[in-house]
């Protein structure tokens, strides 16, 4: 079965929400102007991004963003750059709206990109200050990122028992071949819609590779579930999507991630939020989505080899115990007993590591397993 | 008896052949050594150690006395110094050559029973037994440097000198006789003939500056001395040569007009016409140091004459045992039973009445216990009270300080530098004899900065040329510690950088470690002063320093926020589309006030002299060429900033001129920016470029002009010092 064209998304709540952030960023513009001409400072209030700033929600089970804020000045010495960028971005993401049109986070910087008048200086210097600008006016302007016209680059994929509609395509994700359907960073209901799931759950994995070996296998036809990928620490579309799944269509989500601290961050991101991103944990975070593995102890209940050791280094060991301490791992008995139990083994563990007993091993005996059981971290 | 048997002894010791050796003998060999003739085998002693040095300090000598002359009478002093080769073919790689050196002054004269014993003898002068601020003290000095002359030459010194105006001269010749410490006249005759004709037709110079009346005129020297001195010399520039004292003397003695006729080889048949008489007269009256045809002339720059100092009492904490016994005697000697109580107040100086019977019971004795009952024992009492005694300190009006104002004028004058700052101490006292210590520092500018500091040392306002690191003043530089104001030193040595120290100590009697005069003794109190002086100058500095870069951050500040604020009008305007011209300007304006220190100094036409605020004589004594910062400010500020075209040249020169127009006026700091930008790809500023270009000469005539302006502004004040355009000569 092919794509299917199928009629646009609604265009009207597009429209609105386009006609919001254009008010947002005139307010911003006007506010400097006002500020300007009556002789004071021109500021941009930026929420701050740090873990001082990030709560822990514990009646919702996710990070959220704290009050605090900074006053971003153009008379400060260190921030009258950051100031004149997030000025340069605000005009370019207007145009973008005017012309109804996305650009990547790489096509922004490009965008807002060109030498300061009179000096031989570049408005930016690199990508990464063009990205952090943007990441401070979607907070500053309480805006998506979508909302801003703004996409990143594609890295998460999916497959399983579900059809969706995406940008008006309609699109089986039982028929994806070896590759799967990338997984957008826009996944919004207006871009992308479910329109018929069968399945019963979404099994994340950490990934590519080890995505690959599910789907080769079948996985999700065989346990009539969604299978995702994230890429490492899986972005905001990915993180989304899985969220839509799992709050539209109920469908419960678990994971399978390497046994080793940047593993357990990934899980933490997923079920929580991550600091960075703490403003729009409401839309992204999974309270109850399950880690399913690979666990500490499974070097020991899956009599796997000495081979598959990785010793912990010295980064490992500290990051873990910070790990430990957040404040949603740190009343969690299962969870403290899991990073006790990998510290103590003293080394870390890939889901890879399974292929040595068998090549399909965890698709055919340790995750079904683990789900008959209801064996895992939540 | 004895003297018969001695005789006997003595006898057959004549016959012998080895005749031995006993105190009788050695007795008929023991006589008096004349002060002249230890001073003859020890002249090294007074600074005759080799040819060279011989010719400066028999110039420096006279020169001395000749000043303390003019000013003891009033007189505003005019010297001439005159140096004739008298071997102008001797090969030129002669070590020393015989010269003629004659120093005239418009001083009082000496009368003519006084000629013989004033330059003739050593050890004999007016200075020796008083207190009072001046240049000679021991009365060495001129009848040395003639005794060294008739040791070299043979020849003896020449004296003309006329104690009366209408009067005449008398012409007198002198050799003194080293034995005896006494001057033999060898010619004597009354001449009319002063100042000495014969010095006015020298060299075409000397012709020329004396028919504008501007050399040896007989109007300016209705009475004076003029002595010459044949000599063994050499003639050399550079460090520790005449020039420099001279030089020197004329920073430190403003109110002296100096004119200085180095030797030539050609003395007689010059050619009369290199030298116009405009030039001639432009020399006479100038203002600066000139040099025209060999002369060189250190105007005057002030018209008045230093604070008279008077004559003080010796402090009683500044005598010793010895010396309290030796004044009890001569004190009953002229007064007859004169009293204790009325000794105390008589001979010494802050000894009041009542302090006066207060010592006398002290030690046991009545106010009217007669001096002449006062045994050792007591006085040895009275010795101790004066040690313990509250005393006030001596009076300091002996003393006649240069002055900040004129510190800074000499120093402006001499050194090309960027920042000048000046302390005057108060007086203080070592071994009870008043003091007073002065200091100045000049920095940056055209100064090299990877040399150590350069210290130069007065002392009564003379010049000390040699043995500097023996002199207080050096150690009291290394003592202090210049990393604190921003300075490089080595570790207990002088701070390296474009930095001159200069130290002058004022006092009744200058300790100085030899009778040359050419360092400071190390006093405890003196060492101090010193240091607190030149940390009063280097702080200054330090603020200086850290107040400029503070100017060159807020620079830097702004042109960060001028950079964006074209950017930010722009991304306003496309969005909300409010006038970018308008924010522009608005921001602009906030920009410049923000960092208005940039502005702070730059604002009065590039240069600001604080102690133009007539806050008093202890103003804080600072003195800014912002005209020589430029080129270290070029360094700093890399990225050159032009304002922000709106596509309309009109808006663009308005917008500037609204800036301009906010006291924050951009120009001046174009002047750092100017040569980064000839170095980079300049943006024309059509607007701006003529006064830039002005600027940017290194050499150009608005610094002169600056220069001088600050010059003048310094000298306007009393005892200011006097313009200079030459050049830094000697630094």
């Amino acid at each position: 079965m092919a794509k299917q064209k199928t009629p646009s998304a609604p265009a009207r709540t597009k429209k609105e929400r386009d006609a919001a952030t254009e008010k947002k960023i005139v307010t911003l513009a006007t506010d400097v102007a006002k500020r300007s001409l009556a002789g004071h400072e021109p500021t941009v209030r930026v929420p701050t991004r740090t873990k001082s700033n990030t709560l822990w929600n514990k009646k919702k089970g996710i990070l959220q963003m704290g009050p605090a804020a900074q006053e971003r000045g153009l008379f400060n010495l260190s921030q009258a750059k950051s100031f004149m960028q997030t000025m340069l971005h605000s005009s370019s993401i207007k145009d973008l709206i005017a012309a109804e049109k996305t650009l990547s986070l790489r096509g922004m910087f490009y965008k807002g990109l060109h030498t300061v008048a009179g000096t031989k200086e570049k408005t930016f210097a690199d990508q990464d200050e063009s990205d952090g600008i943007l990441e401070d006016l979607e907070v500053s302007l309480a805006a998506l990122r979508e909302e801003l016209h703004i996409f990143a680059k594609k890295a998460g994929t999916m497959v399983g028992n579900i059809t969706i509609i995406d940008s008006g395509d309609e699109i089986d994700c039982r028929r994806m071949g070896s590759g799967g359907y990338a997984i957008p960073s826009i996944v919004e209901p207006d871009v992308i819609k479910f329109k018929k799931c069968d399945a019963k759950f979404v099994l994340h994995v950490e990934k590519n590779t080890v995505w690959s070996r599910f789907n080769e296998d079948r996985f999700w036809e065989k346990h009539n579930c969604i299978l995702t990928e994230g890429g490492g620490q899986p972005p905001r579309g990915v993180r989304r999507l899985l969220r839509r799944l799992n709050e539209e269509l109920g469908l419960p989500v678990y994971c399978l991630l390497d046994c080793d601290p940047w593993g357990h961050y990934i899980y933490s991101v997923i079920k929580q939020g991550s600091i960075s991103l703490a403003f729009e944990s409401e839309r992204l975070a999974i309270p109850d989505v399950k880690y399913l593995g690979i666990r500490a102890s499974d070097y020991r209940t899956c009599g796997l080899s000495d081979d598959v050791q990785i010793a912990l280094n010295d980064t490992d060991i500290k990051r873990a115990k910070e790990i430990a301490a957040y404040p949603w791992f740190q009343g969690h008995k299962g969870w403290q007993r899991e990073i006790d139990g990998m510290l103590n083994n003293g080394f870390k563990m890939e889901v890879e590591s399974l292929i040595t007993k068998d090549i399909s091993y965890v698709t055919e005996t340790y995750v079904p397993q683990r789900l008959k059981a209801k064996d895992w971290l939540d | 008896m004895a003297a018969k048997e001695a005789v006997a002894v003595a006898e057959p010791k004549k016959k012998s052949a080895t005749p031995k050796v006993d105190a009788e003998s050695m007795a008929t060999r023991q006589r008096d050594i004349s002060v002249s003739e230890f001073f003859a085998k020890n002249r090294h002693l007074l600074g005759f150690d080799n040819p060279r040095k011989a010719m400066l300090t028999t110039i420096k000598e006279a020169v001395d006395n000749s000043l303390d002359a003019c000013e003891e009478a009033g007189i505003l002093p005019e010297i001439a110094v005159i140096i004739e080769d008298l071997e102008p073919t001797r090969p030129a790689s002669a070590k020393s050559s015989r010269y003629r050196v004659t120093v005239v002054d418009n001083g009082p004269g000496i009368v003519r029973k006084q000629v013989e014993n004033i330059f003739g003898r050593l050890l004999y002068g007016s200075k020796f037994h008083r207190l009072k601020m001046s240049r000679g003290q021991q009365g060495i000095g001129i009848s040395a440097a003639g005794m060294y002359g008739l040791i070299t030459t043979g020849r003896p010194m020449a004296i003309f000198t006329k104690p009366k105006a209408g009067q005449p001269t008398h012409h007198i010749e002198l050799a003194m006789n080293t034995k005896t410490n006494r001057a033999e006249v060898t010619f004597d005759k009354e001449v009319k003939d002063f100042p000495p004709d014969r010095l006015r037709k020298l060299s075409a110079g000397t012709r020329a500056l004396a028919e504008q009346s501007g050399f040896l005129t007989a109007t300016e020297f209705p009475t004076g001395t003029s002595v010459s001195i044949e000599l063994d010399g050499k003639y050399q520039r550079g460090r520790g040569s005449v020039d420099e004292f001279l030089e020197l003397t004329a920073i430190a003695n403003p109110h002296a007009r100096i004119v200085f006729v180095p030797p030539t080889r050609v003395t007689e048949d010059d050619e009369p016409d290199v030298l116009t008489a405009a030039e001639a007269s432009a020399a006479a009256v100038a203002k600066v140091t000139t040099e025209t045809n060999g002369v060189i002339v250190f105007p005057r720059g002030v018209h008045e004459l230093p604070r008279e100092t008077k004559e003080i009492q010796p402090h009683p904490k500044g005598i010793e045992l010895g010396i309290l016994l030796q004044m009890l005697k001569d004190y009953e000697a002229t007064e007859k039973g004169g009293t204790l109580f009325k000794f105390l107040q008589d001979c010494f100086c802050r000894v009041s009445a009542s302090t006066a019977s207060g010592m006398c019971e002290a030690i046991g004795l009545t106010s009217r216990t007669k001096v002449a009952d006062v045994g050792p024992p007591q006085a040895e009492k009275l010795f101790k009270v004066f040690q313990e005694s509250k005393l006030a300190p001596p009076p300091t009006d002996c003393l006649a300080p240069i002055g900040v104002r004129q510190l800074l004028a000499g120093m402006l004058k001499g050194v090309r530098a960027e920042f000048y700052a000046a302390s005057s101490r108060e007086a203080d006292v070592y071994r009870g004899r008043p003091f007073q210590i002065e200091a100045a520092i000049a920095f940056g500018g055209e100064l090299p900065g990877d040399e150590t500091a350069r210290v130069i040392r007065f002392a009564n306002r003379v010049p000390l040329l040699f043995q500097q690191s023996a002199c207080s003043s050096f150690k009291a530089v290394s003592e202090t510690g210049w990393k604190n104001y921003n300075l490089s030193q080595p570790r207990g040595g002088i701070p390296v950088g474009p930095l001159v120290i200069m130290i002058h100590m004022a006092s009744v009697w200058v300790p100085f470690t030899s009778e040359s005069k050419e360092a400071i003794a190390d006093y405890d109190e003196i060492r101090k002063e010193m240091k607190l002086a030149l940390m009063e100058c280097g702080r200054k500095l330090g603020t200086y320093l850290r107040k400029r870069q503070r100017m060159r951050r807020e620079g830097l500040r702004r042109d960060v926020f001028e950079r964006y604020i074209g950017e930010i009008a722009k991304a306003v305007h496309a969005i909300m589309g409010a006038d970018p011209k308008a924010i522009y300007d608005a921001l602009l304006e906030q920009a410049n006030a923000r960092t208005a220190v940039a502005d702070q100094v730059l604002d009065e036409d590039g240069k600001v002299i604080k102690d133009e605020e007539p806050s008093g004589p202890d103003d804080d004594g600072v003195l800014i060429v912002h005209d020589a910062i430029a080129p270290a400010v070029a360094q700093l500020s890399s990225t050159p900033f032009a304002p922000l075209d709106f596509g309309n040249s009109n808006k663009k020169q308005a917008s500037q001129a609204g800036a301009t127009a906010k006291g924050a006026t951009r120009q001046p700091r174009g002047t750092g920016d100017a040569p980064s930008r000839s170095k980079g790809k300049s943006k024309p500023d059509a607007a701006a470029s003529p006064k830039r270009t002005a600027k940017q000469a290194p050499e150009s005539a608005a610094r002169a002009e600056l220069r001088a302006r600050a010059a003048k502004a310094a000298s306007r004040k009393p005892g200011g010092g006097k313009p200079s355009n030459d050049g830094p000569r000697l630094f």
